[in-house]
């Protein structure tokens, strides 16, 4: 009986091999899982981030550089003896600031390399870096932030910035890692794909302590970082830094466009603030700074403000009226003010029958309630609403031509299309209700419904200057690996009217500058300015100045619309800036910039 | 020269094979665990764990041709004295011994350190042989039960005493020897049935999973043997006591258990719990030779061991590089080896004829399978963690020494089997 004992331990010595070999079965040859873990206990992988491609201004400017800044990383398991008080001057946190980090980062692991104090600029680098070496288990990545040149355009450059967890989400590529730089606004963001460049990566191994035995796989895998492409902006610095300099403590907008390419010359948007405090270690309190100040500097009004067109908009009315048929350039209308309130007085009284250039000079406002009655009313229908429908969107499809009413599509992120109503807009705002003409008249001189993007006055005044088309206004002239702009900026866009009746814009804006009422602060001495004022009702508060012009009259180099807020009549703060900005484009340092003292003292009266 | 041809002649030379491949394969490992591709020190250098264990493996052979030539009847009659004396040392070693690892079980002469507790195995296995061999033992006598309990109580006691509670769970392994030597089964299923509750009761988290099966089957045991009161009682009787087990298991955990102890034991049944920390070990094994695969990363490729994520790699966990660097095969070699040899002691065991040859034999095989089942059991996650050496494979002189004196003294008495039938 005992022998048989014998087999049942014999037994148990095999039923205990066979548990091993099916458990080692698992683990080893079914399982991976192990595989990728040892991968991860070994493999360390290392950043090496690109230089973020540089912006130029048109001329060949560096407008946005590149500077190192660096990150301080710690691996726990390889924190030896150090003094930790010594370390916590140097770096300036203090022990319990200290222990939470270490904390932290024990916590994602002991052998990779974790944040510890993050861009630490050149300045505090040089003071820390001297004393590395005493401190083991620290280690300083170097990153890269922006520097600026000049302390102009933040709105059209945006800025870079720590990507955000919805970014990430978005990112389905896995380009980017958490603690990225990403372009949060302006040409950062809208360039992001060609100025970020490739992230070269490093496979390292790693011991228990993290000290570095080797390349993963001799290196097979690794990758040299790829700099950015950088961009030559349209910007004329210059042009830019003046345009800034005149709009110092106004709130409103400058958008100037070269007519023959769609390049902006200069964008403004005030009040706006330097660059470069979004740029580095103080970002986060800097930021909130910027966005907390009710003039909101961060709102780029040349694109996203929407205003009402004002008097402008009666090139425009002249334009597809004329293309459409209802008025000629010799079609009278008398200023009859039962219809709708006009700025009579000097050469404009009340009853004066003008022909458009007339009409357009002095901006009257019964003229226009009359071309837009013949556009609306064309009696193709018997009743006063189906044919006030019909008229209103035939209007609405010129108007839309010109770009407005939708985004244009520039190259900065946020552009807002303003709105040009029609009959479904009309339809919904009454409810079923009907109307007609006598309902919405007041669209007739750019009051109303309508709403204008700064940046689609500036193109349209570049349609102008064209005689009839225009190029997407656009930011970037070339990006590096192409050496062209992006293929939808050297499209030509028709406005879908003749360049004939243009010639009759030209002509009443050329009048405009040389006769109308108070817009002398835009006539040049040698430049024949072509413009228009607006003033922008905007009750209760004081109205805003706006001014359109372009110049010169043949062969135009520069259109700008100039937006000015609560500044009053157009032909006051918008047309001398407008005036100023001419000049110096167009004759650089030898403009004489009478109005400048005028402008920069800023009270308009 | 004649007696010397007649020893060859009669050694049970598949038992030396088989040490031989384990010990070989061993070194070769140990070697790895510790390689560094920046040391320019080679396999044979002392500066070098393999290097060390070479001359370990020097010292063993001289060891091993020591006890063949000896006379095999000192062993029966030096058993005592030997077990006295190793007793004797582990009180010395308590008193002057250093703590290492929490634990004082090294004695310090010179620049020699030894192990007295590795070598206690051996010198136990020798007076239970000599005890249980006696001729009117009957184990089922309550004074010889007595003293067996105290022959293998009292060295295990001391050890756990000096703080090296794996090396004294090794003597429970005694039980399969008085197993086989006519003990009742009944401990044998207990302890068993107890370490399967106990491991229950940490892991299941909702009573009534433990509860619903027992009373289930206590109730259809019951109705079944409705015929017999006394059967039924019993079974009654018994369901109570493993759900008054379970339910004390609780109890005996926080209040027997040192925290470290407890961590193991946690650890096991959940690895994952806490990566870093208590389960670092098990989690870092694991990894190390479930990364090895089917055929393994090769020869001193292995990155886990190499690079230190693996604790103890060339001792306790020396199993880690094996799996590694030879995957699925290189370990399925291991065990089949160690299988091999414990089933050719256990039939060099029951081809004795003679009582302490036999028992010896398998207190050999008891001991060699705990150390085997504990310590590979470990590094798969199977056993907590407990540090006992792999015999023949973990790096140290003491343990190398011990088995093989263990194994060597079982050679030495089954060569000469046959003279003592003649005797």
């Amino acid at each position: 009986m005992n022998k048989s004992r014998g087999y049942i331990i014999q037994g148990i010595f095999v039923l205990v091999a066979i548990i091993f070999s099916v458990r080692l079965f698992l683990l080893q040859v079914l399982d991976d899982s192990y595989k990728t873990a040892a991968d991860n206990n070994i493999i360390q992988e290392e950043i090496e981030y690109p230089f973020r491609g540089l912006m130029y201004d048109r001329n060949g400017e560096i407008l946005v550089a590149n500077k190192a800044i660096f990150d301080l990383l710690v691996i726990p398991a390889q924190i030896k003896n150090i003094d930790t008080a010594r370390f916590c001057g140097l770096v300036g946190i203090t022990i319990k600031e200290f222990d939470a980090k270490t904390k932290k980062a024990k916590a994602y692991s002991y052998v990779k390399a974790s944040l510890f104090i993050k861009q630490i600029s050149l300045e505090d680098f040089s003071k820390f870096e001297d004393h590395l070496d005493e401190f083991s288990g620290f280690v300083l990545q170097p990153r890269i932030t922006r520097s600026y040149t000049y302390p102009i355009l933040a709105n059209a450059l945006g800025y870079i910035s720590e990507i955000s967890k919805y970014e990430l989400s978005k990112d389905t590529i896995n380009y980017y890692h958490s603690g990225d730089y990403i372009g949060k606004s302006g040409l950062e963001s809208n360039y992001e794909t060609y100025l970020r460049g490739l992230r070269g990566k490093q496979f390292k191994i790693r011991n228990v302590r993290g000290v570095e035995k080797g390349k993963f796989k001799e290196g097979k895998f690794d990758t040299l970082a790829v700099p950015g492409f950088s961009v030559t902006t349209t910007i004329d610095r210059a042009l830019q830094e003046y345009a800034e300099k005149l709009m110092k403590g106004k709130s409103g907008s400058i958008v100037a466009i070269e007519p023959s390419t769609g390049e902006i010359l200069s964008i403004v948007s005030a009040p706006s603030y330097a660059p470069g405090l979004l740029s580095g270690k103080n970002f986060s309190k800097n930021f909130s700074t910027i966005k907390q100040d009710s003039l909101k500097p961060l709102f780029n009004r040349a694109l996203m403000a929407a205003y009402r067109p004002g008097s402008i908009f009666k090139i425009v009315q002249s334009l597809v009226a004329m293309q459409e048929g209802v008025i000629t350039p010799y079609t009278r209308f008398k200023c009859n003010t039962n219809l709708i309130g006009c700025h009579n007085g000097g050469s404009h009284p009340f009853g004066t029958s003008e022909k458009l250039v007339g009409a357009i000079k002095n901006s009257c406002n019964p003229y226009f309630y009359q071309v837009m009655r013949k556009m609306v009313v064309q009696h193709v229908e018997d009743s006063p609403y189906k044919d006030a429908k019909i008229g209103l969107d035939k209007w609405n499809a010129y108007i839309k031509k010109f770009g407005f009413g939708a985004p244009l599509g520039i190259d900065l992120p946020g552009e807002k299309g303003g709105l040009i109503p029609d009959s479904k807009y009309y339809d919904r705002a009454y409810k079923g209700r009907e109307w007609k003409f006598s309902n919405i008249y007041s669209l007739a001189i750019g009051e109303g419904e309508n709403l204008v993007v700064p940046i689609q006055m500036a193109n349209f005044t570049a349609t102008v200057a064209n005689r009839g088309y225009y190029y997407k206004p656009h930011l970037v002239k070339s990006i590096s690996n192409t050496g062209q702009p992006l293929p939808i900026y050297t499209k030509k866009h028709y406005a879908g009217v003749d360049s004939a009746y243009f010639e009759v814009a030209v002509e009443a804006m050329a009048e405009v500058i040389k006769s109308g009422t108070g817009q002398y602060r835009a006539k040049l001495k040698d430049i024949e300015v072509c413009g228009k004022t607006g003033t922008v009702q905007n009750d209760p508060n004081p109205d805003h100045s706006v001014f359109i012009a372009f110049a010169p009259r043949d062969n135009p180099k520069i259109a700008v619309s100039v937006y000015v807020e609560n500044a009053g009549q157009g032909a006051r703060a918008a047309a001398a800036i407008s005036g100023l900005l001419i000049e110096k484009y167009l004759k650089k340092d030898s403009a004489a910039l009478y109005f400048e003292p005028y402008v920069l003292k800023g009270d308009f009266e | 020269m004649k007696r010397t041809d007649g020893l060859v002649n009669q050694l049970d030379w598949m038992t030396i094979i088989l040490y031989g491949l384990l010990v070989l394969f061993g070194v070769i490992n140990v070697y790895a665990a510790v390689y560094d591709a920046d040391s320019t020190s080679g396999f044979f250098s002392f500066s070098h764990n393999a290097g060390k264990q070479m001359a370990f493996i020097g010292i063993a052979i001289i060891v091993a041709i020591v006890i063949l030539s000896l006379d095999y009847k000192i062993y029966d009659t030096l058993a005592y004295p030997i077990w006295i004396i190793f007793i004797v040392l582990l009180v010395v070693v308590m008193i002057f011994a250093r703590e290492v690892n929490g634990a004082k079980s090294w004695l310090e002469i010179g620049p020699f350190r030894f192990q007295p507790s590795e070598f206690t195995k051996f010198a136990t296995a020798l007076a239970l042989a000599k005890y249980v061999s006696k001729p009117n033992f009957k184990i089922s006598r309550l004074k010889n039960a007595f003293s067996v309990v105290l022959i293998i109580s009292i060295p295990m006691v001391l050890i756990i005493a000096q703080g090296d509670a794996g090396t004294a769970l090794v003597f429970l392994m005694f039980i399969l020897v008085l197993f086989r030597e006519g003990m009742s089964p009944i401990p044998l299923v207990v302890g068993v049935a107890s370490a399967i509750i106990f491991l229950l009761a940490l892991l299941v988290e909702n009573n009534f999973y433990f509860w619903t099966p027992v009373v289930v089957t206590m109730a259809l045991a019951i109705y079944l043997n409705r015929k017999s009161i006394k059967r039924a009682a019993l079974i009654f009787i018994l369901g109570a006591a493993i759900i008054g087990m379970y339910h004390s298991v609780g109890y005996a955990f926080d209040n027997l258990l040192k925290p470290h102890q407890q961590n193991r034991i946690l650890v096991l049944l959940n690895p994952n719990a806490d990566p870093l920390g208590a389960g670092w070990n098990v989690t870092q094994s694991k990894i190390a030779i479930g990364s090895g695969g089917f055929g393994g990363k090769g020869y001193l490729k292995g990155t886990q061991t190499k690079f230190d994520f693996v604790p103890e790699q060339s001792t306790d966990f020396i199993f880690c590089t094996i799996g590694e660097e030879q995957g699925w095969i290189g370990s399925m070699l291991v065990i089949v080896l160690f299988t091999a040899l414990l089933l050719r002691i256990t039939q060099i065991a029951e081809r004795q004829k003679w009582r302490f040859a036999r028992v010896y034999g398998y207190s050999v095989a008891s001991i060699l399978f705990f150390h085997f089942m504990v310590n590979i059991g470990m590094t798969i996650g199977l056993f907590p963690v407990i540090g006992i050496p792999l015999p023949f494979f973990s790096y140290g002189g003491s343990s190398l020494i011990s088995f093989t004196t263990l194994v060597f003294i079982l050679l030495a008495l089954d060569a000469n089997r046959m003279q003592r039938l003649a005797h």
